[in-house]
């Protein structure tokens, strides 16, 4: 027996199984995040040592609860399955069952099983399913299920080895069907099976399902499939509910002789009492609230100290290496280029840490879905869906993310209004930019005694957008006509302790997903911003040079002071301070100079990049020896050269404020709402929707306020 | 008998019924797969604090569920 090197295994199995726990156990660190091809659908795959000599590719393929698809997630699943020639073609399934509720995790397992795959049942949650007076015995199951199966525990990882163990172990006997499609629908059966050459009896009743939707199968096989389906008048809807029925009871049949179930004991379930708090009238939200309110204060708190280190550091190593090499065009590009925009990309990752460990945490521990609960007739009155709170919630962090997670909600409306809004709730990119300008105009003091001022006026941020983004959804679930049906039958799965290993594995994987992704973006955007910022167009910088240079002869101005004046006079003859000047009319009612409007400009790739601009437009012209001080410091000293006062007043910060909460200024947003929605007219109008809205807000706010 | 038949929406907190058929064949399809099975109990443990969405026990775990979704699962 031939054994091939790298094994296909795919992981299947329903939401909240423990299948990601497990894929954990089985890759630790091995694990590569990508797309199924042709869709937008995270796939991720990792390596697994079995044995001395196999190793296996492991893929984590969605959860779902059964083979039909009810979301676009679920789609993928047995499009895969039914296609041979695709690189995530199993040889082999392993599916995550979950043992506290057996009887519906294994409506799935008889799905996949009588589609002829080797099949390996990994049973989880043991523990759970005894507490709940439910006692298994494994060898009948094993026996009747007529398929290896291994007990595992996704927490502790106990169980993992003999699965491996198992997985090395070829598999050659494949098991009768549980369901003869043969009897369900004998006509359209037999044609498929003749006319596209399938042994599998299941696969072909599958086909006639579900062809519509499979990227699998060519536009002929359609019309073929579409054929034989109306000639023998097959009723899709009648045989999966029939065929659901079926499954049911011949699995009750099965687990009845196997499974010893006592009633759980509802009263001392723990989950019971809890939810009895956490979805209550009042103290439901309370708790949300509060939860939220703590996940800002620990933000802004927790990650000021990890975030002054690399200020700091990014600054040190500036000055190291403006120090150690020799000076010249390279260097500057080296420094104010590209370390400048490094920075502003490393900076973010305390907060994006902070942010996706609550929202991990509120995921494994299950309390997500409780939120979704007391929060879906809200949501509800504007166009949405309780699901849409987790989109809203990761929209915190980031939108891109945020956008891709509402692919769970199945109605296109509420999915077309979540995602049209999501982009309102503030970003981590925001973060940077809220963080200067508050501390810039608003004091850092205490408000009765522990809360911090700072960031009570950035939580009036975050909920301000927050607010638009629900009267931007109530607006559209008036414009927008659906007739389709809203759904919202959702599992509450039981409160879990999140496993630390999970939740630090999500960290890594939005850290990296963030710094790969939109870091990109910022340092390209940092080096052609200093190109501009250091090069003009003709000979008018060197004369802007020479000018300052004859003035200043005359007034009796330190060598320093002279530079500083040289530096200023040549951005603004540079290619960025052109730019800059050319948009001064429309922003200036806005309250924002040229300086700021290079900086919108550049932020229209991504918010985070205004500091970035920021940074090097005031670093650039400084004496290469001379204290570096932070770009806030540097704002703080700026003056305005009407008044002679300090440039940026609290009218201005909170004109830009305002700008950058409503702006559309994303690329990779709006990347991903084309992908999303499949066609430009999303991205633009919520592009025109939001950065008009900015201008607007910016324009009533700086003009009341001066 | 000329009453109207009750649905899971009208159940109580606390209270129980057996299913018997469903109102609506896509919406079953889903409630089907979910464990939602003619003959099985269902018990309404909880709602949400503004009485909708419900969240119901059936097959040994907990189903959160809208009210007009439970109005077409119809009880014996």
């Amino acid at each position: 027996m031939w054994i091939k090197k790298n094994l296909k295994i795919a992981l299947l199995g329903n939401p909240n199984a423990g299948k990601s726990s497990l894929f954990n156990h089985l890759t630790g660190l091995n694990q590569k995040i990508g797309n199924f091809p042709g869709v937008t659908i995270d796939k991720k795959t990792g390596v697994s040592k079995l044995s001395e000599n196999i190793y296996a590719d492991i893929i984590d393929l969605p959860g779902i609860y059964s083979l039909y698809p009810k979301t676009l997630d679920e789609r993928i699943v047995f499009d895969i399955l039914n296609n041979p020639d695709d690189a995530s073609y199993p040889d082999l399934i392993v599916v995550v069952v979950d043992a506290s509720n057996l009887k519906r995790n294994l409506l799935l397992f008889t799905q996949i099983r009588d589609l002829g795959f080797p099949v390996i049942l990994a049973l989880n949650m043991l523990d759970l399913a005894e507490k709940n007076g439910v006692n298994i015995n494994i060898e009948k199951l094993k026996k009747e299920l007529e398929v290896p199966v291994v007990l595992i525990n996704g927490r502790s990882g106990k169980g993992v080895d003999q699965l491996k163990a198992a997985l090395a172990c070829p598999i050659h006997n494949i098991p009768k069907s549980f369901l003869n499609p043969l009897e369900l629908a004998p006509e359209v059966v037999g044609e498929i099976k003749k006319r596209f050459n399938i042994s599998n009896d299941y696969k072909a009743l599958q086909l006639a399902h579900q062809f519509e939707n499979l990227d699998s199968i060519t536009s002929e096989g359609k019309t073929v499939l579409e054929d034989i389906c109306r000639r023998n008048n097959f009723d899709s809807v009648l045989k999966q509910s029939e065929e659901t029925i079926f499954r049911y009871e011949s699995i009750s049949r099965l687990i009845s002789d196997n499974v010893i179930e006592k009633l759980p004991g509802e009263k001392d379930r723990l989950s019971n009492k809890l939810d009895k708090a956490l979805t209550h009238k009042i103290f439901g939200y309370l708790i949300f609230f509060f939860l939220l309110f703590l996940i800002f204060q620990a933000i802004f708190a927790w990650a000021a100290l990890p975030m002054d280190w690399i200020d700091s550091g990014i600054a040190t190593l500036n000055e190291f290496l403006q120090n150690t090499l020799p000076g010249g065009p390279l260097t500057d590009l080296l420094t104010e280029g590209l370390i400048a925009g490094l920075g502003g990309i490393l900076i973010f990752i305390p907060q994006i840490a902070i942010l996706f460990m609550f929202i991990a945490i509120l995921e494994e521990s299950g309390y997500m879905s409780r939120v979704m609960f007391i929060m879906d007739k809200i949501m509800r009155k504007v166009g949405m869906n309780g699901r849409s709170v987790v989109p809203l919630i990761s929209g915190v962090a980031c939108a891109v993310p945020a956008i891709m997670a509402t692919r769970n909600i199945e109605n296109w409306k509420e999915r077309m209004i979540t995602i049209f809004v999501t982009p309102f709730m503030s970003c981590s990119a925001r973060i940077p930019v809220y963080t200067i300008l508050i501390a810039l105009v608003v004091p850092e003091i205490k408000v009765l005694g522990i809360l911090n001022m700072q960031g009570l006026v950035l939580m009036a941020l975050y909920l301000l957008g927050f607010v638009v983004a629900l009267l931007s959804g109530w607006l559209l679930n008036f414009i927008l006509k659906s007739n389709e049906k809203g759904y919202f039958i959702m599992e509450f799965p039981v409160y879990k302790i999140p496993r630390w290993k999970n939740v630090g594995l999500t960290i890594v994987e939005k850290v990296k997903a963030f710094v790969f992704g939109a870091g990109k973006i910022i340092i390209a955007i940092s080096i052609i911003l200093w190109v501009l910022a250091s090069y003009g167009p003709g000979k008018k910088m060197a004369q802007a040079e020479a000018e300052v240079l004859n003035q200043s002869k005359e007034l009796a101005l330190s060598n320093e002071e002279i530079k500083n004046r040289v530096a200023a006079k040549k951005l603004e003859y540079s290619y960025a301070g052109y730019f800059g000047k050319t948009i001064e009319p429309v922003i200036k009612p806005l309250g924002f100079d040229w300086k700021i409007g290079i900086a919108l400009i550049t932020s229209f790739a991504a918010r985070e990049v205004f500091i970035g601009t920021m940074s090097t437009i005031y670093s650039i012209g400084e004496d290469a020896g001379g204290d570096q001080t932070t770009i806030k410091e540097k704002m703080k000293a700026e003056l305005n050269p009407e008044t002679g006062q300090p440039f940026y007043t609290p009218a201005l910060a909170v004109s830009l404020l305002l700008f950058y909460a409503f702006a559309m200024q994303c690329m990779s947003t709006l990347a991903i709402v084309y992908r999303e929605t499949k066609g430009w007219k999303w991205p633009l109008l919520q592009f025109i929707f939001m950065t008009g809205l900015a201008y607007l807000s910016s324009y009533i706010a700086y003009q009341s306020l001066t | 008998m000329g009453n109207a038949q009750k649905s899971v929406a009208d159940l109580k907190i606390g209270e129980k019924g057996t299913i018997c058929c469903f109102k609506d064949k896509d919406m079953s399809l889903k409630l089907l797969e979910m464990g939602c099975l003619p003959g099985s109990e269902v018990k309404l443990c909880c709602k949400a604090p503004l009485g909708d969405p419900i969240c119901i026990m059936v097959s040994g775990y907990n189903l959160s569920l809208r009210m007009d979704e439970a109005s077409t699962i119809m009880l014996r």
